[in-house]
C-alpha cells in the first residue's frame, strides 16, 4: 500500500472520541503561533519593512549596515569562541568526568551536588563568580598583600577580557553540570553496566572502555541538549553582560544595544543582526554535526586498533575531573560570595572578609525583595502549571505516540536564538495591547518552559503501564475520570518534578521576560542582571541569592514529596 | 502522507490559529476623552484632575528616587485627590518603542501611561515621532519660577527647544570624584587627566561608549579640546565630522594605552566604574549627577574621604523632565503632578542630599522668602562639589552627536 492508511484512520478516530482532542491545537497555537509571528516580525524589519516605524519600502540597507559594522568581525569572532569553545569544553568535561568517575564514590557526591548546582541561575552564577576571580575579588583579597605584594588591585585582564576567554570558560563550567545531569539521565536508558563489564573483561582501561563503548550511545541520547547548549552559548546575553567584554561585546548583547537605540535605521539593523544569529546557529549546528562525524571516524580507528589503554583517555579523564571540580568549586564559591556580600557592611580592598557584617541591606531590601520574589513566583507557578497541564493533555490526546517528530518543534525555542524571535513577539504583544503585562511575560515564558516540561514528563508518562488505564476504562471509568483518579495520582511525582523544573526555568528566564515585560515587569532575574554590572554588590548579592533559593526550594519540595506520599497513603 | 508535526492535523492547526488571537484580546477600555484647551483655567484643570489616576512611568533604579516618588504620590493624593502610580521601569527607550507601537496601531486614547520621565535622545525621538501631548509646561502655575535664563537647559533639552512638551524636574551635571585619602590633588582639566593617567598607568577608566556616561565623557573631552564649540550645537555634519573630532581621537589614542587594562577592556557602564573606584582599581570616577559621590558615601559604597569636583572649564549639564504621552488618559492629573513637582516644596525636598540630592530647576530669587529658607537649610555634604563650581556649566551638544560619537568610538577602539 502506498500510504499508511491504518495509522491515519487510528489517529482520526481516536481524536474524534478523545475528549482531549482540543489540547494539541491549543498548545500548537500558544506555542508555534508566537514563534512564527515572532520570526516574521524580526525578518520583515531586517529587509526594511517596519510599519510601526513608518518603513514600508523593501530594502537591503539594514543588512548592508549590519554587515559593514566595524565591530562585526571582532564580535563574530567572540561569539564563535564562546559558542564553540564553551560547548566543546563542556562536552569534554561532561564525558571525561563521567568516564573516570562513573561507579566511584566521588561520582555519588557529584550527583548529589548536581541538582542544587543546576538550580543556580546563570545570572547569579556570573555575579558571584565575577567577584570571586576579579583582580580586586575575593581570591586576590585572600592573598593580598601578604603573598602577592599587591597593595592595590593589580591591573590584570581576568574578567571582561577582550577575547571573551573568561566568559567562555565560565559558561563551559556552568554548562558541563547540565550536561552531566543529561548524561546521568541517559545512562538510565542504556545497559551501561553489562557493556562496561564485557569491555573490561577484554582488558580495556575503565575510562577508555566507557569512552569507546558507552559514550557513543550516550551521545546519541544527549545530542539535542548539546545542540541547545551550542545555540544558547552562541547567543548568550546574561552572562556576557557580567563577564564578557564591552568593546565590542559578542553578537547577542551588541544586537540588544542596537535594539535599544531610538534610531530607526539602528533598529532595522538590529533585526538583521538577529536573523543573522539564527542563520549562524543553523550553520554552527551543521558544523558541529560534521565534527561529530570526524570524531566518530577517528574513534572507529581506536576501536579496532587493539590498544586497551593509552594517554588519550587519561587526558580526557583528567580534564573532566579537573573541570568538574572547578565547576563545583566555582558554583559554591559564587554562592558564598553572594551570601558574604548580602551581609557586608563595608568591605574594601584588601580585606578578605567584610570589615563589618550587617543585615541593613536585607532590612532595606525587604519590600523590593518581597515584590520581586512574589512576582517571579506567581509567574513561575502559573507558567509551569499551564505548561504541565498542556503537556498532560497533549500526552492524553496521543501526541508523540507514533513518531518523535514533535520533538523537533518542541526544541525550536531552545535551538533558535531567543533574540531572533523575541523582537517580533514584542511587536505582537504591543499590537495586542499586552506588552508590559504579566500575561505577556507568562505567555512568552511558556514558549521556553513547555519544552522542558514536555521532555521531563513525557518519558515517565509513556512508561506508565497502559494496562492500568485499560483496566479502569473497562470498569466503566471515563477517560477524564481515569486521568484524574488513576493516572495522575500514580504520576504525582513526575508531574511535581516537571512542574518544579518548569518553575526553575521560568524564574531564570532573562531575555523573554525583558522583551515581553517592556521594562515594566521586573523579576528577580531582570533585577539581578540590572544590578549585576556593578550597582550595589550587597543588593546584587541579595537579589541573586533569592534568585538561587527560589528554584532550589521548588526542587527540594519535590524531593520531600515521597515521604509525604508514603505517610498519607497509609 | 507524513505525520503532521506535533500530532496536529491541518484542521486542528487552523482551529488553533483562530483560537490564539481571541485568547489574547483582553484589552483595556479607553477612558472618555478629556477636553483641555489652551484657555482652560488652571482651577478647572485641578478640578478635572481630582479623582484621576496618573500612571507615571519612571526609571526605578534607585531606592531614593522611588521613595521620593512615593512621597509625591502621598502628597498629591492628600492635596489634589490624585492617585499617582509609579510604573517602575528600567528602560525608558523601551517605553518610547511601546508608545510608537500604540500610535501605529491607532490607540489614540485610553493610554496606560499618563506621564513619563525623560530627556535628551528620548525626548528628541518622542517629540519627532509626535508621541507627546502638549504644549503644557508653560501653562503650569509654577512655570514662572523656573530659571530659564540661568539654566537654559530647562527649555533647551540637548539643544532642542522643549516648546512646552516637557516640564523640567531636575538638573544633572557631570562631576568627577576621588578618594582624598589616596589622591589629594586630582586632575581638573581634560588634558591634566591624560597627564595623570600617564603617571598612574591603569588607574583611569571610562565606560565603553555607546554607554551614556561613556559618551558623555567623550563629549566633555571634545568640548574642552575644541577651540570652536559651535558645530557641536548643530546636527552632525558627516562631511566635517572627522576634522571636528580629530582632537578627541588624538587625545584618546594617548589615553587608552595608559588607561585601565591598557584600554583593552572597558567597564560597561557607570555603576561598574563606581565599583572600580570602590575596589581601588582606579583612582578617579565620574557620574552624571554631582551628588552621586555623596550618595555612594552615605550608602557605604565609597569611603567618607571621597570628594567630588567639577572641572575648571566647567562640565556638561542637562535637565531632566516629565512629559505627557499623546494618549494619556489623565492629562489634567499629569499636569497637576508636573506642577507640584515644580513647587519649591517638592524641589527643595529633591535637592536634599539625604533624600535625593538633585539640583533644583528653579530660580531661587523668584521664590518666596519662606521657600528660599527651605533651600538655605539644606545640609552640605563634604562629598558634594561646592555651589560656585556647579555654576561652571557646559550645554549638552545636539542629540545627534550621541550616536555619531558612540559609533566613531566603536569603529576606532572596539574592532
Amino acid at each position: 500500500m502506498a500510504r499508511p492508511l491504518r495509522d491515519v484512520s487510528i489517529s482520526k478516530s481516536a481524536l474524534a472520541r478523545n475528549p482531549f482532542g482540543w489540547a494539541p491545537p491549543l498548545t500548537f497555537a500558544i506555542f508555534v503561533g508566537p514563534i512564527l509571528l515572532g520570526l516574521f516580525g524580526t525578518l520583515l524589519p531586517s529587509f526594511g519593512l517596519q510599519p510601526a516605524l513608518g518603513q514600508f519600502e523593501l530594502s537591503l540597507n539594514p543588512w548592508c549596515a549590519f554587515l559593514s559594522d566595524p565591530a562585526l568581525v571582532k564580535s563574530l569572532r567572540l561569539t564563535l569562541t564562546v559558542g564553540f569553545g564553551a560547548t566543546a569544553i563542556a562536552v569534554i568535561i561532561g564525558f571525561g568526568s563521567v568516564a573516570t568517575l562513573y561507579g566511584t564514590r566521588a561520582f555519588a557526591v557529584v550527583r548529589a551536588l548536581l541538582a542544587p548546582a543546576l538550580a543556580f541561575p546563570h545570572a547569579s552564577f556570573a555575579v558571584g563568580l565575577a567577584f570571586l576571580i576579579a583582580p580586586s575579588g575575593w581570591i586576590a583579597r585572600l592573598l593580598s598583600p601578604w603573598a602577592t605584594g599587591w597593595d592595590q588591585p593589580p591591573d590584570l585582564l581576568i574578567i571582561r577580557d577582550p577575547d571573551a576567554i573568561a566568559l567562555m570558560l565560565s559558561l563551559a563550567l556552568k554548562e558541563s553540570l547540565f550536561l552531566i545531569l543529561m548524561i546521568v539521565g541517559a545512562l538510565g536508558q542504556i545497559n551501561a553496566g553489562t557493556m562496561m563489564r564485557s569491555a573490561r573483561s577484554m582488558g580495556y582501561a575503565p575510562a577508555r572502555a566507557w569512552l569507546l563503548v558507552v559514550a557513543p550511545q550516550i551521545y546519541a541520547q544527549v545530542r539535542l541538549p548539546i545542540y541547545a547548549m551550542l545555540a544558547s552559548a552562541l547567543s548568550i546575553v546574561d552572562m556576557a553582560i557580567v563577564l564578557g567584554p564591552a568593546a565590542p561585546p559578542p553578537l547577542a548583547p551588541m544586537t540588544l544595544d542596537w535594539f535599544r537605540e531610538l534610531d530607526t535605521a539602528r533598529q532595522l539593523m538590529a533585526s538583521a543582526a538577529a536573523i543573522f544569529q539564527l542563520l549562524l546557529v543553523i550553520v554552527a549546528i551543521l558544523l558541529w554535526r560534521l565534527g561529530e562525524t570526524i570524531v566518530r571516524q577517528s574513534m572507529r580507528g581506536l576501536l579496532t586498533s587493539g590498544i586497551r589503554h593509552g594517554w588519550s583517555e587519561r587526558i580526557v579523564g583528567s580534564v573532566g575531573k579537573v573541570g568538574i571540580a572547578f565547576a563545583l568549586v566555582a558554583s559554591l564559591g559564587a554562592i558564598l560570595m553572594l551570601i558574604f556580600w548580602s551581609f557586608a557592611g563595608t568591605w574594601s580592598w584588601p580585606s578578605a572578609l567584610p570589615e563589618q557584617w550587617s543585615t541593613a541591606m536585607w532590612v532595606r531590601s525587604v519590600d523590593t525583595l518581597a515584590e520581586l520574589v512574589g512576582r517571579s513566583a506567581i509567574i513561575g507557578i502559573a507558567v509551569s502549571a499551564v505548561a504541565t497541564a498542556l503537556t498532560i493533555l497533549c500526552l492524553e490526546a496521543g501526541v508523540g505516540r507514533s513518531t518523535p517528530r514533535w520533538l523537533a518543534i518542541l526544541y525550536i525555542p531552545l535551538l533558535v536564538p531567543q533574540i531572533s524571535f523575541l523582537f517580533g513577539i514584542q511587536l505582537l504583544w504591543n499590537r495586542l495591547w499586552l506588552d508590559g503585562t504579566v500575561v505577556a511575560v507568562a505567555l512568552t515564558q511558556l514558549l521556553f518552559v513547555l519544552p522542558y516540561v514536555f521532555l521531563v514528563l513525557s518519558d515517565p508518562y509513556r512508561a506508565l503501564d497502559p494496562l492500568i488505564a485499560i483496566a479502569a476504562r473497562s470498569l466503566g471509568a471515563s477517560r477524564v475520570r481515569t486521568l484524574f483518579k488513576i493516572k495522575l495520582p500514580l504520576l504525582a511525582r513526575p508531574v511535581a518534578g516537571a512542574m518544579a523544573i518548569g518553575f526553575a526555568v521560568s524564574v531564570g528566564l532573562y531575555l523573554p521576560t525583558m522583551f515581553a515585560g517592556a521594562g515594566r515587569i521586573d523579576t528577580l532575574t531582570t533585577e539581578a542582571i540590572a544590578l549585576a554590572s556593578g550597582a550595589d554588590r550587597r543588593q546584587a548579592g541579595i537579589i541573586a541569592f533569592a534568585l538561587t533559593v527560589l528554584p532550589f526550594m521548588a526542587l527540594a519540595l519535590v524531593n520531600l514529596a515521597p515521604n509525604w506520599e508514603r505517610r498519607t497513603s497509609r | 502522507m507524513t505525520n503532521p508535526p506535533f500530532g496536529v492535523t491541518r484542521r486542528q492547526l487552523s482551529l488553533g490559529l483562530l483560537i490564539m488571537p481571541a485568547m489574547l484580546s483582553g484589552c483595556a477600555k479607553p477612558a472618555p476623552e478629556e477636553r483641555i484647551s489652551a484657555t482652560t483655567p488652571w482651577d478647572d484643570i485641578e478640578k478635572m484632575a481630582r479623582g484621576q489616576t496618573v500612571n507615571w512611568q519612571a526609571w526605578a533604579g534607585d531606592p531614593k528616587i522611588n521613595d521620593y516618588i512615593g512621597w509625591t504620590a502621598q502628597t498629591v493624593k492628600a492635596r489634589f485627590g490624585i492617585d499617582l502610580v509609579h510604573v517602575k521601569t528600567s528602560d525608558t527607550t523601551a517605553f518610547i518603542q511601546t508608545l510608537l507601537g500604540e500610535k501605529s496601531s491607532g490607540r489614540m486614547s485610553g493610554g496606560r501611561t499618563d506621564m513619563v520621565w525623560l530627556n535628551g535622545e528620548n525626548f528628541s525621538a518622542a517629540k519627532g515621532l509626535d508621541l507627546l501631548w502638549g504644549p503644557f509646561a508653560e501653562r503650569l502655575s509654577n512655570w514662572k519660577l523656573v530659571d530659564v535664563k540661568g539654566k537654559p537647559s530647562t527649555i533647551n533639552d540637548f539643544t532642542l527647544p522643549t516648546e512646552g512638551y516637557e516640564s523640567p524636574w531636575g538638573m544633572a551635571q557631570l562631576a568627577f570624584f576621588h578618594d582624598s585619602a589616596t589622591l589629594a590633588n586630582p586632575p581638573r582639566t581634560i588634558p591634566a587627566m591624560l597627564a595623570w593617567a600617564k603617571s598612574n598607568p591603569g588607574r583611569f577608566a571610562y565606560p565603553a561608549p555607546p554607554d551614556f556616561t561613556g559618551v558623555t565623557f567623550l563629549k566633555q573631552a571634545l568640548l574642552e579640546l575644541s577651540a570652536d564649540r559651535a558645530p557641536f550645537y548643530k546636527p552632525v555634519d558627516k562631511a566635517t565630522f572627522a576634522a571636528q573630532t580629530a582632537p578627541l581621537w588624538a587625545y584618546l589614542d594617548q589615553l587608552n594605552p595608559v588607561a585601565w587594562r591598557s584600554g583593552k577592556s572597558f567597564p560597561p557602564d557607570y555603576p561598574s566604574l563606581r565599583q572600580l573606584l570602590e575596589d581601588r582599581e582606579i583612582g578617579i570616577a565620574f557620574a552624571f549627577n554631582p551628588s552621586e559621590a555623596l550618595n555612594a558615601v552615605n550608602s557605604g559604597l565609597l569611603p567618607a574621604t571621597t570628594r567630588a569636583y567639577i572641572l575648571e572649564g566647567g562640565t556638561i549639564q542637562n535637565t531632566h523632565f516629565v512629559a505627557i504621552p499623546f494618549n494619556s488618559s489623565a492629562k489634567a492629573g499629569a499636569m497637576v503632578v508636573a506642577n507640584f513637582l515644580l513647587s519649591p516644596e517638592a524641589q527643595a525636598r529633591k535637592a536634599d542630599p539625604r533624600l535625593w540630592g538633585d539640583a533644583t530647576v528653579l530660580d531661587l530669587s523668584a521664590v518666596a522668602p519662606d521657600d528660599q529658607a527651605r533651600f538655605a537649610a539644606l545640609p552640605k555634604g563634604a562629598a558634594l562639589p561646592d555651589a560656585q563650581s556647579l555654576a561652571r556649566a557646559l550645554a549638552e551638544p545636539h542629540p545627534s552627536w550621541m550616536l555619531a560619537l558612540g559609533d566613531a568610538w566603536r569603529a576606532r577602539y572596539a574592532t
